[in-house]
């Protein structure tokens, strides 16, 4: 890991309120590999995520992709500089068919002029027949070959994690955002997106993951971040952090530490 | 199964798929309804009716985009309704421009003004746009109320008729054929949008705009898209209607027209083409009916509205449609 980070963060705080979410957070996330941001309860995880994909506006601090600053800029500039991400709390369109929301997620792939899509020109039409196909090869390798038709809103919840997944891949992101891809799922489940997530960085995706799910992130991750209070704790591999004393101590409260 | 049997059956297959679908099959049985309406359309009256129908119905295919597939609320159609019928009769009868040359200038004039509201509205959220359109509507209301040298003021003024290469538009039969293929032009351009990724676009920022942004969507961009076009249907529309009827008044800006065509777009059915279509045909043949109720017609007109929207809180196409989906195997 010796290149240039493909993701610089320096010196990043959010507050809300009197509340600090983030606080002068420095972190480097390398090209193709596979990192964990874990921490109890509120440590601001899901706010990190979110200012990493652009949605909350830092206060301080710089977001940089591939040297480009992005901080401050509107979110779907952030999608367009290659971040794609996931929501903890499903941010499906219901509104369209499985096989329609991996399609949506095409969109920074596809050229289209209002007129062209008024004018149904034959060009329109072959990409859209392209961009199905692609979006059919993505359902199949979240493992929901079969529910291209089947309204959003039909699926049950395990499959609606995966839909999400795929989505953001439609847009091939350099960099994908999981926040908590494994929540709410049962055993078998989070086994399948411990594999997926596996097969994405093997295709050269570099993945964000917040996860509760101690196993999955032990498993899959190159790297590990911890968040406590909103600063960094402590990282390293998923080993010498599972080590570290007042990683222990953050989850596990000072008492049990000393007993320990 | 034989080669040829399994092409065959591949076949029907495929005819029924393309039938099934709204953008082949929905648009087959309008242009059916419209080739075939003439054999009840009795006299000049039944006519004027479904002219109406149709000029209301491409209004509400447009503001059906805006409403339905971007969630965005006008309360100021009624304005660039006005404004197509006023723009392109000024300019025809005061500067002398050609009406097949005024109603494209007119519409594009329409189309400058919606851009011009919706750039700094549409970027913030909420309805903002709705309070904006609100605003724009009165404001047009009362400058073609009170410009009367140039607008005849309350009385309104005379449109000349619409005339294509020294061919002039008239008579009810001849408008019907032309009110039609305008709608069926409009169902088909709506359609169309809505199966183009800028459509996907649209319907995402409605089903989820944060999701919609994270997948690089320029939500204000879209919408801003959606409703510029959304005043160009109308705009279309207003200039047809003036120019059919020879007459325009201030009324076609008020701000109960503009609440008239959302109420079509929400009766019909949101985010439905053919909804849209629907609301405009029966929100603009039922008060024809009920004008023999005399006293009671708004009260039965009310009942209607608030009946509908109790059992089919969709609309009625969506609601029909889903009805029709659920009995099928």
């Amino acid at each position: 890991m010796s290149a240039a980070p493909l993701l610089r963060v320096t010196g990043l705080s959010k507050a809300f309120g009197g509340v600090q979410a983030i606080q002068d957070l420095t972190m480097h996330i390398q090209r193709g590999a596979v990192h964990s941001i874990i921490g109890p309860n509120g440590a601001g995880k899901t706010s990190l995520i979110n200012m990493l994909s652009g949605v909350y506006r830092p206060n301080a601090g710089s977001i940089r992709l591939d040297g480009r600053e992005l901080s401050g800029q509107p979110v779907h500039r952030f999608a367009a500089a290659g971040i794609g991400r996931t929501f903890q709390n499903l941010q499906i369109f219901f509104n369209m068919t499985a096989l329609e929301n991996v399609m949506t997620g095409r969109h920074l792939r596809e050229r289209c002029s209002l007129l062209s899509a008024l004018l149904h020109t034959r060009a329109l039409v072959r990409a859209e027949a392209a961009c199905r196909e692609t979006a059919r090869a993505l359902l199949r390798q979240v493992g929901l070959a079969g529910s291209e038709d089947v309204p959003a809103d039909a699926l049950p919840y395990g499959a609606l994690k995966r839909l999400e997944i795929a989505r953001a891949m439609g847009a091939q992101p350099q960099l994908l955002l999981l926040d908590e891809p494994a929540a709410g799922l049962n055993a078998t489940e989070a086994r399948e997106i411990d594999g997926l997530i596996k097969r994405l960085a093997g295709d050269g995706t570099t993945v964000v993951l917040v996860e509760h799910n101690m196993r999955l992130v032990m498993e899959v991750s190159d790297h590990v971040f911890v968040l406590d209070h909103g600063r960094k704790l402590a990282e390293g591999t998923p080993a010498e952090v599972g080590g570290d004393p007042r990683v222990i101590e953050a989850y596990l409260g000072i008492e049990e530490a000393a007993h320990a | 199964m034989a080669p040829a049997a399994a092409t065959a059956s591949e076949a029907r297959a495929g005819v029924r798929h393309w039938a099934a679908h709204p953008r082949s099959g929905g648009t087959l049985v309008l242009a059916a309804v419209i080739a075939l309406a003439p054999l009840v359309l009795a006299n000049n009256y039944s006519y004027e009716v479904a002219i109406q129908v149709a000029l209301n119905a491409i209004v509400c295919v447009g503001l059906n985009l805006l409403i339905g597939y971007a969630g965005q609320i006008s309360l100021g159609h009624a304005g660039f309704f006005a404004l197509g019928g006023y723009g392109s009769a000024i300019l025809a009868s005061r500067y002398g421009v050609p009406v097949w040359l005024s109603i494209p200038l007119a519409c594009a004039a329409v189309a400058l003004l919606a851009l011009v509201i919706g750039r700094p509205t549409l970027r913030l959220k909420g309805h903002t746009l709705a309070m904006a359109t609100l605003g724009l509507g009165i404001i047009v209301s009362i400058v073609l109320t009170t410009e009367d040298k140039i607008t005849g003021g309350p009385d309104g003024m005379a449109v000349p008729p619409l005339a294509l290469f020294g061919w002039i538009v008239q008579g009810e039969r001849v408008w019907y054929w032309l009110a039609g293929g305008m709608l069926l032009l409009a169902v088909w351009l709506a359609l169309n949008l809505i199966e183009s990724p800028s459509g996907r676009a649209l319907r995402a920022l409605h089903g989820s705009e944060v999701a919609a942004e994270t997948l690089g969507i320029p939500s204000a961009r879209y919408k801003l898209q959606v409703f510029v076009l959304s005043a160009v249907f109308t705009a279309v529309a207003g200039a047809l209607t003036a120019h059919y009827a020879g007459f325009i008044t201030p009324a076609k800006s008020s701000f109960m027209h503009s609440v008239e065509l959302v109420i079509m777009v929400v009766f019909g059915g949101m985010a439905s083409v053919f909804g849209a279509v629907v609301g405009a045909a029966v929100l603009t043949i039922l008060p024809q009916f009920l004008t023999v109720l005399k006293d009671y017609e708004m009260m039965v007109f009310g009942a209607v509205l608030v009946g509908t929207m109790s059992f089919f809180p969709q609309g009625i196409v969506p609601s029909v449609g889903r009805w029709w989906a659920r009995r099928q195997p």
